[in-house]
């Protein structure tokens, strides 16, 4: 079994901060981790080869740094990283990054069994290069994983939605977006640290997928950012001390319950 | 870089750097005294306004085919029905796109997929629905993104639509975004507001990014369909007219055969309630100081008619179910009234609530980041204004 696991690193936004002055994030000295949720991804993927036995792949698109996440993968127990960067992947909507990994998916292999993604990136949020890749290798999509059991080329999976879940069983290939509730990813053992630090990572280019550079970036992006601007701030229209305002306080609360209709 | 989306003028450049530090991705410089474009530039145009002197200008794209494009029209709305039963998302969809398609002067239209589901059509016509098409097949009758997606793309294929807005579910994520590459246009994801621009006619989509930190206003000028997604409980949904008339159009359009074999369902009992639904969310954070103290969560939450929510760190101490983390790694909620009891309000949770209504904090250190965001902030510990709060509710509710 061979499954391709693609993981993004993305800014740690529990500690980005604003530019008071400027209203723009200060990505200055901010960490970049694996996106939370590819690491549910990443987990599922090494319990299946724990499991029955399996290659795992892990491929990112990002600058040359984001190579980090693939040594952590690796030191997890992934058996091989691909770095996809180039300039020309630069600026890139869901749907030229869903192009550019699918050529690199078929590039590892033309045929592979499984391909797991997070569910969305905590930078982005849309979880559209998933859907996008699975499009683009035409091959089965399945959303929001929460058990996963393979079988002699057969899958069946629980998959969340509002109203609950389905439990379905089909064929490999599949890709597959996995939740958090599938597993708690594993920590890197200091062994798995050591050899990672020196395995060989693959490198790819634009022109190592042979991809076509007018499906590229922000050549080939459909959509186009046109204006970015600071949320409207609310800032408190009142704020009282319970300690000395409990009354102002009570009052307050209980006019907003009326006046939004949830009191009479 | 000679295809790049801005241009600057070094003529005009005086070197007083506020573009640079404006640039939201980082991507200009000073070289020498004059700004230069060094990094990843996304053409969000924040330096062309910044720049008091007119020096940076975008990039004139040639359209090409633009006489294509043109035979694109009318709206239309994915009417997501699940288990026979159209989603409240699908009235709140059609609420906004009868303001677009007034101001786009075009049909708004429902798309309706499933199995003996054509007798929902009615109601889309009564909420604002000029035209619905249905295509009603066996193979439609359980969700599955491919069948789903091949159903979407023959109609798109068929009629051409200039705009396509569908909820931001488990199944619109899914397979509103294969449909999307395989027409080969963009989509936005999670769009707050969405607009006609008066000039060139085409979609405004405005999302949050990067947890809420930033907005950002986003177009598809040269691919159709226009395509984006919106969260439920985003937009509201209008009052529906009884005498309202509109037209059916049943498909007969073969769809693909499903892949995947539904063993069992498994749905919700009806007393675990969704938060991401919810009108009231009465929330806990650390503060909240141990999991008992959730009960008078639990209390006012019923009291209110409205449900519990929570703070990652509350789920990580296994004090309440993930099923009730709100917040970017839980979920994205948009109740009328949000309220935070000891939530000092990490990025990320604020990102969960910014689509709130209202939002009251109680917090005991006045510092706190969430009286940023909140509307009403009480400054004060949450078991001594918790049990107050109860107090009061249910004398309220005893008078009437």
């Amino acid at each position: 079994m061979h499954i391709i696991v693609c993981i993004k690193q993305v800014p740690d936004t529990a500690n980005v901060k604003i530019n008071p002055e400027t209203n723009t994030l200060m990505r200055d000295g901010v960490e970049s981790i694996i996106n939370p949720f590819d690491e549910y991804a990443l987990e599922e993927a090494l319990r299946l080869k724990d499991k029955h036995g399996a290659k795992v792949s892990v491929i990112t698109m990002g600058p040359p740094q984001a190579s980090v996440i693939l040594r952590e993968a690796l030191a997890r127990g992934a058996d091989e990283g691909i770095l996809l960067t180039d300039r020309a992947f630069a600026g890139a909507d869901t749907l030229a990054t869903s192009y550019t990994i699918a050529l690199a998916v078929k590039k590892i292999n033309p045929h592979p069994d499984l391909v797991f993604f997070g569910k969305q990136a905590i930078d982005g949020d849309t979880g559209q290069v998933g859907p996008g890749v699975a499009e683009c290798l035409g091959i089965a999509l399945l959303g929001n994983i929460k058990t996963l059991e393979v079988e002699n080329g057969r899958f069946r999976a629980e998959s969340a939605h509002e109203n609950g879940s389905d439990i379905l069983e089909g064929d490999l290939p599949c890709v597959m977006t996995v939740l958090k509730e599938a597993s708690s990813p594993r920590f890197a053992r200091l062994r798995g640290w050591m050899d990672a630090k020196h395995a060989p990572l693959q490198k790819w280019s634009a022109q190592d997928v042979e991809a076509d550079p007018e499906k590229l970036g922000l050549k080939g992006s459909a959509t186009k950012v046109v204006r970015i601007f600071s949320p409207p701030i609310r800032g408190c229209e009142l704020k009282c001390v319970w300690s000395t305002d409990k009354e102002v306080a009570l009052k307050s609360v209980m006019g907003t319950l009326v006046k939004k209709g949830i009191l009479e | 870089m000679d295809n790049a989306p801005i241009i600057i003028d070094s003529e005009k450049c005086k070197g007083c750097k506020k573009c640079v530090k404006g640039c939201p991705f980082s991507a200009l410089e000073m070289v020498g005294k004059k700004a230069v474009l060094v990094g990843d530039c996304r053409a969000c145009g924040a330096c062309i306004e910044i720049c008091p002197f007119g020096a940076i200008t975008a990039r004139k794209e040639v359209n090409k085919n633009q006489a294509q494009l043109a035979n694109y029209k009318d709206i239309w709305i994915f009417a997501e029905q699940r288990d026979g039963k159209v989603q409240n998302v699908a009235f709140e969809l059609l609420a906004t796109g009868k303001e677009l398609a007034e101001d786009r002067g075009c049909n708004l239209c429902a798309v309706l997929l499933g199995y003996k589901v054509s007798n929902l059509a009615q109601e889309l016509i009564k909420h604002g629905a000029d035209k619905v098409y249905v295509l009603d097949d066996p193979n439609l009758g359980e969700y599955e993104a491919d069948t789903y997606t091949d159903a979407l793309n023959k109609l798109i294929l068929k009629y051409k639509p200039e705009i396509i807005l569908a909820g931001a579910t488990a199944i619109g994520r899914s397979f509103i975004a294969r449909t999307a590459t395989r027409v080969h246009t963009g989509l936005t994801a999670d769009c707050t507001a969405l607009s006609i621009d008066k000039e060139s006619h085409l979609l405004h989509q405005t999302r949050p990014a990067f947890g809420g930190n930033i907005m950002a206003t986003i177009m598809t000028p040269h691919h159709r369909p226009q395509m984006a997604t919106v969260r439920p409980g985003v937009f509201q949904q209008g009052e529906p007219d009884p005498d309202r008339k509109g037209e059916t159009l049943i498909e007969q359009l073969e769809v693909a055969a499903r892949k995947l074999k539904l063993i069992r369902s498994i749905r919700k009992e009806d007393e675990e309630d969704d938060i991401a639904e919810a009108e009231v969310i009465v929330s806990g954070g650390r503060g909240m100081m141990k999991g008992e103290n959730f009960a008078l969560l639990e209390e006012l939450a019923k009291l209110l008619g409205g449900s519990v929510g929570a703070s990652r760190p509350c789920v990580d101490a296994g004090w309440v179910p993930v099923s009730r983390q709100v917040g970017q790694t839980g979920k994205t909620v948009a109740p009328k009234i949000y309220l935070a009891f000891g939530i000092s309000g990490a990025i990320q949770h604020l990102a969960g609530i910014s689509a709130a209504d209202y939002i009251i904090a109680v917090n005991r250190d006045e510092r706190a980041p969430i009286f940023g965001i909140a509307n009403l902030g009480i400054v004060g510990d949450v078991m001594d204004v918790l049990p107050a709060l109860i107090d009061v509710v249910k004398k309220t509710k005893a008078g009437n």
